[in-house]
């Protein structure tokens, strides 16, 4: 099967159908495997046991940001190729990349709590991750209450091409302000500044974390194609039943 | 293993977590059960997409 194949929603059911229970499997063993190992690493010098936080707060950070990327990519494909399965992508990632930006903003206070003794300061990255937040309400509030699907659809994408500017800021706000919250410690040039064995059960945990994002964005996007399924039938039986 | 004396910011951080992570699975099963019986009812009425006509012909 050609890639130029899986626009098609139903060639794209079809591979959904027969990856998603791999995919589920595959997400079960490595957070499994990553929980295991961030469970038995050591505690930081400094912060002690509340490091373990950092195996949640991190890879939701990443997928909160990783989520617009995707949408911002199927913004793309909806406004520029106006195609249909671009659309499907982008609303169905929409509330999962919420989630994941949530649990960043509630990880990261109940994290900051005993470490900076504050739930919350209004420092640049905090308040640019809070944005993207706010931003993924918007885009969903555009997604679920407009009463034409397809105008609904535009200005969600517009919405995502705007917002995608807050991306870079997030990144770059501890480099740009002076902020509460620490500089990059993994993506950085020079290395990471994590010890080995606190890094390599992070970076499993992400790659669990990401594996649950793409399962549940494929499983969300064959629901949506369903619905759309079942929207056009709707359709069709009204105009029948007023024939 | 010791959780030290934050045990509880810990617990509650990682108890947010499966919360959020599990209504997320629950709403996309749901979801797809609901779409997949909405589906087989209008089938069952015997209403087609205009698609499937095509391909019935």
């Amino acid at each position: 099967m050609a890639v130029i194949d899986l626009a098609n929603p139903t060639r794209f059911l079809t591979l959904v159908n027969r990856m998603l229970p791999w995919l589920a499997a595959a997400t079960v063993l490595l957070f499994a495997f990553g929980l295991t190992r961030a469970m038995g690493a050591p505690d930081d010098y400094q912060q002690g046991a509340t490091v373990k936080i950092m195996f949640l707060h991190v890879p939701a950070a990443w997928l909160g940001m990783m989520g617009w990327g995707v949408m911002s990519l199927a913004a793309l494909g909806t406004l520029v190729w106006r195609h249909p399965l671009a659309d499907v992508a982008g609303k169905s990632a929409a509330p999962i990349g919420a989630a994941f930006t949530f649990i960043c903003l509630l990880t990261g206070s109940l994290w900051g709590r005993p470490t900076w003794g504050t739930y919350w300061v209004w420092d640049a990255r905090l308040t640019s991750v809070l944005v993207l937040f706010l931003l993924y309400l918007g885009v969903l509030a555009l997604y679920w209450t407009a009463e034409d699907p397809g105008r609904g659809s535009r200005a969600a994408a517009v919405l995502t091409l705007v917002g995608a500017v807050n991306i870079p800021i997030i990144k770059f706000s501890v480099d740009w302000w002076n902020t509460l919250h620490q500089p990059a410690s993994i993506l950085r040039t020079g290395g990471s500044a994590i010890d080995p064995a606190i890094l390599w059960p992070l970076l499993i945990m992400a790659g669990a974390f990401t594996l649950l994002f793409f399962t549940l964005h494929f499983a969300a996007m064959r629901n949506e194609i369903l619905r759309r399924r079942v929207r056009s039938m709707r359709i069709i039986q009204a105009q029948e039943l007023r024939a | 293993m010791n959780l030290g004396p934050h045990a509880d910011f810990i617990v509650a951080a990682y108890a947010v977590t499966v919360f959020v992570v599990a209504a997320l699975v629950a709403w996309v099963v749901l979801d797809y059960s609901a779409q997949r019986r909405i589906l087989g009812d209008l089938e069952e009425r015997g209403v087609t997409r205009r698609s499937q006509r095509k391909d019935d012909r």
